[in-house]
């Protein structure tokens, strides 16, 4: 069985993210890291297999993105996954989701290639850069693959996949037939670290890089000038001016924040 | 006038909030054809509603034909509705409340009609060359105006984005009958289970929202009470969520809810980065924590440094017995 986990090396959300001049996302200039969500996705992809004891699996881990991207890669590798792959190109910079999605699939179906497609492909439930949330089912359409979204509990027998997850207003379970698009919350359980072992034995795994043409891509169908959707200006939201804060003492912090409640018309 | 699509949002029939405020928007663009996937018996009844907000026309696609999947069937319905609608004029856009469901119908609808999308829309103007969208982006810290330049322009808008504002429309119903694929009817909701109301106003659609964290310790009456004497809906913290203290729906932030209504009280929450990133836009923001060094108090315009357990239910009493 064959597993692509998908891994998106993103701008630390604790450090001050920024834009470039073409109003692209600054993925150079911000310290970097694999996505926090990911690493939910490359959890699961190993309990999926840890789960099927006595089943030949291989796990890849795919990343689209610029030169250091490949860190994400190698943070899952550390985490146990057996191959990385990493798509780099000049022509992909500044894609769109329509356009990362083709680069995304055409990856998969590359990985997929030897064994006659891959069985199952897990995302994360979102990049936190991008907060899209649609890349899964983009790649559920693009693959023509059932899509299992939103996963906080995963269960498989055969080719039987059963999960739980929340919906807007009931919890649901889903049952699908593998192969299969899969996308997990945070909900699904912390992500494991890697352990000095697995550090060291990243070194030795395959890590490969196709360029488009490996793909069969036209750079013409990717990158900033072609998206289909376009930013035309980010503005930085201006500080919040500093509020005014008391100390609550023998019960006046109550009266006080009453009082600001009905100062604004709240109450 | 090119129609506008508007997804409409409801829960068996009873019209969501957000449905509203898109056909506003939706006006600004072009004339509004609401879409309702639901039960054709209650088709006239959706329609009286979204035509007092300008809807011209209201096409019913029957939910038997994609209920009890993912996704999927919606967006083949979507799609063929598209391609039929865009025989006149053009379509001006196709509008979604920004739902994680809707977003997903939208992402391959974008891939069918081979179309432009963007993502959590808090505002939709008209343009000189389409819509012109502002997001809210890296957890409130910028905003972003964008467009889509290639097909119909795809948008899902987050809730509280516009004003709902009534208008007249024709509100004529048209059935519309989709042919969904074997392929599209591949992921099964095998099951459901309704989450229970809590009589409370729901959390992305409330003007006022009073949270807790981890500082409840788990007990949430204070925050509760607080909520009722202001008419809010009820928040948590993930930490709370983790803890088992309230259920994975009323979690703000990042993997939570967004919600910026006119009032946010954060209580017993530190303000993380991914908290902020589902409540910092917020118009009115107060916090109580007991750390006058909590990162949340950068963020507030009225803060109180104090116990929760002692704040809360006094402020609570004298709000209730406060004339008013
Ligand atoms: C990928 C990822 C996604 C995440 N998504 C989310 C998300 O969607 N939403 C979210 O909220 N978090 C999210 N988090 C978690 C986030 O980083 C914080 O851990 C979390 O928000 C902390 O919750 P808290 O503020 O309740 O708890 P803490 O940080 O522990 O803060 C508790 C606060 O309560 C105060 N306090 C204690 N006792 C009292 C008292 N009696 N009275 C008053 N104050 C008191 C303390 O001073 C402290 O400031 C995410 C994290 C990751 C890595
Ligand atoms: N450039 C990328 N490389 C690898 N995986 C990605 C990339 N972009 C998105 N993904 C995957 O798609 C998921 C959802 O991303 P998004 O739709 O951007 O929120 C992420 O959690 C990843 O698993």
């Amino acid at each position: 069985m064959n597993i692509v986990v998908c891994v998106k090396y993103v701008p630390d959300a604790t450090a001050d993210r920024k834009f470039e001049d073409d109003f692209t996302v600054d993925r150079v200039g911000v310290d970097g890291l694999l996505s926090e969500l990911d690493e939910y996705a490359v959890e699961q992809a190993l309990q999926f297999r840890e789960k099927r004891e006595g089943e030949e699996i291989e796990i890849t881990a795919l990343t689209v993105g610029p030169e250091k991207a490949v860190d994400a890669v190698r943070k899952a590798l550390q985490m146990g996954v057996d191959k990385g792959v990493h798509v780099l190109d000049d022509a992909i910079a500044g894609s769109d989701y329509v356009a990362t999605s083709l680069v995304l699939a055409k990856a998969i179906e590359k990985i997929g290639a030897e064994s006659g497609g891959a069985d199952l492909v897990v995302c994360g439930m979102a990049s936190t850069d991008a907060a899209g949330s649609v890349i899964p089912a983009m790649l559920a359409e693009r693959l023509g693959l059932p899509q299992v979204t939103l996963a906080s509990v995963i269960e498989s027998q055969g080719d039987q996949v059963r999960i739980k997850r929340d919906n807007e207003g009931s919890t649901e379970v889903i049952g699908a037939t593998l192969p299969i698009v899969l996308s997990v919350t945070d909900q699904s359980g912390e992500a494991r670290y890697p352990s000095f072992k697995g550090i060291m034995a990243a070194k030795k795994k395959p890590l490969e890089t196709f360029a488009l043409a490996d793909l069969g891509v036209d750079a013409g169908e990717v990158g900033l000038s072609v998206a289909w959707s376009q930013v035309e200006d980010t503005t930085e939201r201006p500080p919040r001016t500093a509020g005014e804060i008391v100390t609550d003492e023998d019960g006046s912090g109550a009266g006080a924040l009453v009082e600001f409640l009905a100062s604004k018309k709240f109450i | 006038m090119s129609e506008v699509l508007v997804v409409i949002d409801h829960v068996a029939g009873e019209v969501k909030k957000p449905t509203y405020e898109l056909l506003t928007i939706a006006r600004r663009l072009g004339e509004p054809a609401a879409v309702f996937f639901g039960s054709p018996d209650q088709a006239d009844a959706v329609a009286q509603k979204v035509k007092a907000y300008g809807a011209a026309k209201v096409y019913v696609v029957d939910d038997a034909q994609t209920k009890g999947f993912l996704v999927a069937p919606k967006a083949e319905a979507l799609q063929q509705l598209a391609e039929k609608s865009s025989g006149g004029d053009g379509l001006a856009a196709i509008l979604l409340p920004s739902t994680f469901e809707n977003k997903e119908v939208a992402g391959r609808l974008a891939i069918k009609l081979g179309s432009g999308l963007i993502t959590d829309a808090v505002d939709v103007q008209a343009g000189e060359s389409g819509p012109v969208t502002t997001q809210s982006v890296f957890a409130g810290n910028f905003t972003v105006q964008a467009k889509v330049t290639h097909g119909t322009p795809i948008i899902t808008v987050k809730p509280n984005s516009a004003a709902p504002e009534e208008a007249d429309g024709a509100g004529t119903v048209e059935t519309f009958d989709a042919t969904i694929s074997d392929a599209a009817r591949t992921a099964q909701i095998v099951a459901t289970q309704p989450r229970q109301s809590t009589g409370r106003p729901e959390l992305t659609e409330a003007a006022i929202v009073v949270s807790g964290g981890r500082g409840t310790g788990g007990n949430f009456e204070p925050v509760e009470g607080f909520a009722d004497s202001l008419g809010a809906a009820v928040g948590a913290s993930r930490a709370a969520v983790d803890s088992g203290w309230m259920p994975h729906a009323f979690q703000v932030g990042q993997t939570g809810k967004t919600v910026s209504p006119q009032l946010y009280v954060a209580n017993g929450i530190s303000g993380a980065i991914q908290h902020r990133a589902g409540m910092q836009t917020s118009k009115t923001i107060v916090a109580v924590n007991k750390d006058p060094e909590a990162p949340i108090f950068e963020l507030v315009d009225f803060g109180v440094v104090g116990d929760l357990h002692t704040v809360l239910p006094a402020a609570t009493e004298q709000i209730t017995v406060r004339p008013r």
